[in-house]
């Protein structure tokens, strides 16, 4: 008696439930599945409860966890289904296939990830292999075969035929007339695995009965009824290579599921096919209605009269089409005429939600451990990183090998949420080749591996997977460029494209400049980065010179009508864009045109005076703005007319923030004269306001640089009135004028340093006494010297050099 | 997506005929050929009127003309939305063919398209419901006699499809009219005490420019009995070359404009322009860009083409430059002073400034948007 025969489609909602319907007619005494045979142990933990699909099989090679292959299960998989349904019955369940030993040792070129062993071939990439499908599509005179399977097969209502039997006859039979015509067309590996497939069929009618069911793809049907002896079979096996694999439940995702994410599975809509197979009845309705669902969610008006007529139209369109039920297409075609107005954005929505859909999967937690973990247990071990529950630190230096190795995989596992490491401030050296780390092995962590193993089978291909999945998925701007920065960090060259081109569109659509402003400064660094890892950052700082390029444009427009909060956000981010402006390779860097946007926000009345002064002075510490043009900005935006805060604003711009904002005003005295004039103006009730805008200010300065500025403003009046004495003072921070009494003092020491001999009174200088002797300068100052240490320093001149050795009291004391 | 030209001209007189008459050989050969079921008071089954719009062969050997170029599924969705008796609503901007598009429908499911409102900002509610014959009024008081039947009306009791020309141009108050036709099917006539029942057969179609500013949008009430189908813009950039430079040349001889012989050129570069912002993402795929809160439709480009070749033909030498096109283009794309020149400086920064063989257009664009 030949076996019964229920040749699917994987992922088949219509296969799934006809083989259900199979089984329950015509109980097999056991179940033969298409899938590694090395998976039998793990059967058992299908039937968990803690086991929800979509899961898969993963085989990997035990010395090479990188090399691996899937076979993944959803709920609507004929596969499953098939296995759930032995197992609730303790029927037992034999997997078929070819093993993964040898699979894995074939396609040396399997990529992580790719399902290449559990596919039939229905979507064949390689032109040369003929589509079974396509053949009786185009039979049928479809030009889609997916279409026409789907119509024939997949669109079959439950228990829409009388024998549940007849439509895998009727397959069967097709499959067998296409076999005849094309032998395995292209798909030479097929012919041992069939070889190996018949073989396990035989052994197990020997070990249950001849009452068996096999669940294969529906290309395999015809291999069953040939007839070829052992010895044939046995002789197709012989001498295939093997490698030592091991097998594992992982959860997995419905997006994995769908042809988009990469992952050739084989279906585009595996929450659509998730509901054709769990509706119970009217399933366009049901969707329709889980549609409107999702839109009034989303805010948008959906009646029941919407569901009502996107029914009706779905319907109608089918039968113009010729189709027997409404498909995706049709429904997706009346969703958008009826429910979405024309128009394809909420469409993308109910795309990603409901026809993909966001499922994962579970597997229990007694599964086999993850290829990950292996991979990570080797790296620690090579790397000598032991995990370890107690905290420690670790001194990473870049320069050398391994810990260069450390510091990636440190990097990489942060990347994929296993907090392994923490990165801390380093202790001593802040050099860009250093990097501290404090370990501690926590174990849970065992868990996040576990979690992580869908990204990959090793580290760096599971951190490339993920930094890929996060760039897309990325909330704002700052989130990818710290990614950016991260993948640097973490060696992963091969995401950062993607992770550039998600960062280049996600900055051209942000219309905040703030965003952009934040985004730049971690892209910079990441250019120093690459520079000292030696990674190629020429994406990167392609990527970079656009952002700067776009916050050109874009900042003008964005200073104009800030409150005092906004502006003080915005000029964080001004000096932020400043600083990485100056980090950009010399060749990219936009000099000219942001030392003109500056030069803009500096002269334009709609900027806040924050702002204003802010530009105005990046401009002077670059030398782009001269001190004239600098005291001309400043006198405008203190004159009579502006009104106080907005002054007090400018200048905290100007001179604020920074330390070195008071040492500008201490050498420039025309800029003090500026701030005090402007100062002593104020209104009595004005002044009260503008306050603790300039105590903000001031207060930020070193202690020294605001007694210097103290000692400035006393001596005031001099500065005031000294307006046409000063006429012809050459450089500012110094007097115009000899200060006479000190200026006698230097005297003896030049003239010891010239050799001049003759002490005496010197008519020419006259300044009075000057001291015979050198030697004794500045060892045995005099008590009355002490006495007026303290008027000399009052008296000390804005910047004058305090030269060690001589004092300024000894000199007055000798003068004496 | 275009339309096609060759409208047989069977009525020599005329300066353009109806769409029925135009390819009458056209629908009685789909008549005859089709052997489908027809949706009472139809001429043609579903099938055959995507056929007719679409374009094919019949099996006698008839060749049908496709009238409408672009997606099928656009074609087959308003075909069904006709079929299960609701409102079809055509959206797009400007140039799009939505009136052909619905004049063609009309033709072939009820065989007269024109049963027309044209929607402006004057349209009253007589022009959609019904008038009065004043002298008969007058003279013998309301009665159906002194009625005079507006096209939906007609459409209504001849169980025809009825078309509006740009609905949302409509005043909001006057579009609502419409909503007891479309749900109940009746047309009230509370002078007389009397309504009009639609027969089967009737349905509606009209057309609204979604982007124009300044238009009446359609209530929710109304909306909702509409199915919506937006007819897009051309697919190609080759297409939309060819329907611009084809009106540039036909307006230009129009308003006695001299031929510009090298003027193709910059007509691609207007084109090219108008379509990376438009999609919002640069010829080459690589570059994303924001969009402007313009249409920039092709018609729009169709006039920044022919405003460029009026000033190259009385103020420049004759040849369409790209100093002729750049402040058109700045005066399509900037509407909103503020937000569109950012995105118009950072589309010339970040895509105009680097490409090849554009440095003038660049220049000429930089002299008029400083």
């Amino acid at each position: 008696m030949t076996p019964l025969l229920l040749g699917v489609r994987h992922h088949g909602p219509g296969s799934a439930r006809a083989v259900r319907a199979a089984l329950e007619a015509a109980p097999p005494d056991a179940v033969l599945i298409e899938g590694p045979p090395e998976a039998d142990a793990l059967l058992a933990l299908a039937a968990d409860d803690r086991m929800r699909p979509p899961v898969a099989l993963l085989a990997h090679a035990v010395d090479d966890p990188g090399r691996a292959a899937f076979w993944p299960l959803a709920d609507f998989s004929p596969e499953w289904v098939a296995i759930r349904w032995a197992l609730g019955r303790g029927v037992p369940v034999r997997f078929i296939d070819l093993p993964a030993a040898f699979s894995l040792a074939a396609g040396a070129v399997v990529p992580a990830g790719a399902v290449a062993p559990a596919e039939d071939g229905a979507a064949g990439a390689d032109p040369v292999r003929v589509d079974p499908l396509a053949v009786l599509a185009g039979a049928a005179g479809y030009d889609d075969p997916e279409r026409w399977w789907e119509d024939v097969v997949e669109h079959r209502g439950p228990g829409g035929g009388s024998d549940p039997l007849a439509p895998f006859a009727a397959l069967g039979e097709a499959m067998a007339a296409l076999r005849g015509r094309y032998g395995h067309g292209g798909h030479e590996r097929d012919l041992v695995r069939e070889a190996h497939m018949r073989l396990q069929l035989r052994s197990a009618r020997k070990e249950f009965s001849d009452r068996l069911a096999v669940v294969c793809g529906a290309w395999h049907m015809p291999a069953f009824s040939e007839k070829t002896t052992v010895a044939a079979d046995r002789a197709l096996l012989k001498g295939l290579p093997k490698v030592r694999t091991e097998m594992t439940w992982v959860p997995w995702t419905h997006r994995r599921l769908a042809r988009q994410s990469g992952y050739g599975a084989g279906i585009d809509s595996p929450g659509w096919y998730g509901h054709l197979f769990q509706a119970p009845d009217r399933p366009i309705e049901r969707w329709m209605t889980k549609v409107a669902g999702l839109l009034r969610d989303e805010d948008r008006i959906v009646s029941s009269a919407h569901v009502i007529e996107a029914v009706r139209l779905a319907e109608t369109l089918a039968a113009l089409r010729g189709r027997p039920h409404a498909g995706l297409t049709e429904t997706t075609d009346a969703i958008r005429a009826v429910m979405c107005d024309g128009s394809d954005v909420p469409l993308d929505l109910i795309r990603d939600r409901l026809v993909v859909g966001d499922v994962l999967g579970e597997v229990p937690d007694d599964a086999p451990a993850v290829p990950l973990q292996r991979d990570l247990s080797r790296a620690q071990r090579t790397l000598r990183l032991k995990p370890e529950a107690r905290e420690r630190e670790l001194e990473l230096d870049l320069r050398k090998e391994t810990d260069a190795s450390r510091s990636r995989l440190l990097h990489r596992l942060r990347l994929l949420s296993i907090g392994w490491g923490e990165p801390t401030a380093g202790r001593g050296s802040t050099g860009t080749f250093r990097e501290s780390w404090r370990l501690r092995w926590e174990p849970e962590l065992h868990v996040r591996v576990a979690e992580a193993g869908v990204w990959g089978t090793t580290v760096l291909s599971a951190a490339v997977a993920k930094a890929e999945n996060d760039a897309v998925t990325a909330a704002d701007l700052a989130g990818i460029t710290s990614l950016a920065e991260r993948c640097l960090l973490a060696e992963l060259t091969d995401a950062l494209p993607v992770v550039m081109r998600a960062l280049a569109d996600r900055a051209a659509l942000d219309a905040d400049v703030g965003h952009l402003a934040r985004a730049l400064p971690a892209l910079a660094r990441s250019l120093r980065y690459g520079d000292v890892r030696s990674t190629d950052t020429s994406a990167l700082a392609e990527v970079a010179t656009g952002l700067a390029e776009r916050i050109c444009v874009g900042l003008p427009p964005a200073c104009a009508g800030l409150d005092a909060e906004g502006a003080g956000r915005m000029r964080r981010d001004l000096d932020a864009v400043h600083t990485a402006m100056g980090l950009l390779p010399a060749e990219r860097r936009p000099g000219e045109r942001w030392s003109a946007v500056l030069r803009g926000l500096a002269v334009r009345d709609a900027v806040p005076g924050l702002l204003r002064g802010r530009a105005a002075r990046l401009l002077l510490d670059d030398g782009r703005l001269d001190e004239d043009e600098a005291a001309r900005l400043m006198s405008l935006a203190l004159s009579t007319g502006t009104p106080p805060a907005e002054a007090a604003a400018w200048i905290e711009g100007f001179i604020g923030g920074a330390s070195g904002g008071g040492m500008l005003l201490v050498h420039d005295e025309r800029l003090l004269a500026l701030v005090d004039g402007w100062l002593t103006r104020v209104s009595p009730e004005a002044f009260t306001d503008v306050l603790p805008l300039l105590r903000r200010t001031f207060s930020a300065y070193e202690p020294g640089v605001r007694r210097t500025l103290g000692e400035l403003i006393r001596r005031g009046p001099a500065t005031a009135s000294g307006g046409q004495r000063r006429s012809e003072a050459a450089i500012p921070g110094f007097a115009p004028d000899l200060h006479l009494r000190r200026a006698d003092a230097v005297l003896p020491v030049l003239r010891l340093l010239l050799g001049v001999p003759g002490p005496g009174p010197d008519p020419g200088s006259g300044t009075g006494l000057v001291p015979g002797t050198g030697p004794g300068l500045g060892t045995a100052p005099g008590p009355e010297a002490k006495g007026s240490a303290a008027e000399g320093r009052v008296e000390q001149g804005p910047g004058m050099p305090e030269t060690p050795g001589i004092e300024d009291d000894d000199l007055a004391g000798v003068g004496r | 997506m275009t339309v096609s030209e060759s409208s047989a001209s069977t009525g020599a007189e005329v300066l353009r005929p109806h769409a029925e008459d135009a390819f009458a050989e056209e629908l009685k050969a789909l008549a005859a050929a089709d052997d489908r079921p027809r949706p009472t008071g139809w001429r043609l089954s579903p099938w055959a009127v995507a056929t007719y719009l679409l374009g094919g062969a019949l099996p006698d050997g008839t060749v049908i003309t496709p009238k409408y170029v672009g997606p099928r599924r656009i074609v087959e969705v308003a075909v069904t939305t006709l079929a299960t008796d609701r409102a079809l609503l055509l959206l797009g901007v400007p140039g799009t063919a939505k009136t052909w598009v619905s004049e063609h429908l009309a033709a072939a499911v009820s065989g007269d398209s024109t049963l027309l409102v044209q929607g402006t900002a004057g349209t009253p509610e007589e022009a959609i419901r019904y008038g009065w014959d004043y002298a008969r009024l007058l003279a013998h008081g309301p009665s159906r006699d002194a009625l005079v039947p507006g096209p939906v009306m007609r459409a209504m009791a001849d169980g025809m499809t009825a078309r509006v020309e740009e609905l949302t141009r409509i005043p909001a108050d006057v579009q609502d009219t419409l909503i007891t036709i479309l749900s109940e099917k009746t047309l009230p006539i509370p002078e007389l005490g009397q309504e009009v029942q639609a027969v089967r057969g009737f349905n509606l179609i009209a057309t609204a420019n979604d982007r124009d500013r300044g238009v009446n949008d359609l209530s929710s009430a109304l909306r909702r009995r509409f199915n919506t189908v937006v007819l897009p813009l051309p697919a190609t950039p080759d297409d939309e070359v060819d329907i611009v430079s084809r009106r540039v040349d036909q307006i230009g001889r129009s308003l006695d404009l001299p031929a510009a012989p090298e003027g193709l050129e910059e007509i691609r570069r207007v084109v090219t322009v108008f379509r990376e912002l438009r999609d919002g993402v640069s010829a080459d795929g690589r570059t994303k860009l924001k969009t402007p809160s313009g249409t920039l439709s092709t018609a729009e480009a169709i006039s920044v083409v022919t405003g460029g070749l009026a000033l190259a033909a009385h103020f420049g030498d004759g040849v369409l430059r790209s100093a002729d096109v750049a402040a058109g283009i700045l005066g399509a794309v900037v509407r909103d002073p503020a937000a569109d020149r950012v995105v118009w400086q950072e589309y010339l920064e970040t895509v105009v400034r680097e490409r090849a063989g554009w440095q003038d257009f660049y220049r000429a664009c930089r002299e008029v948007s400083v």
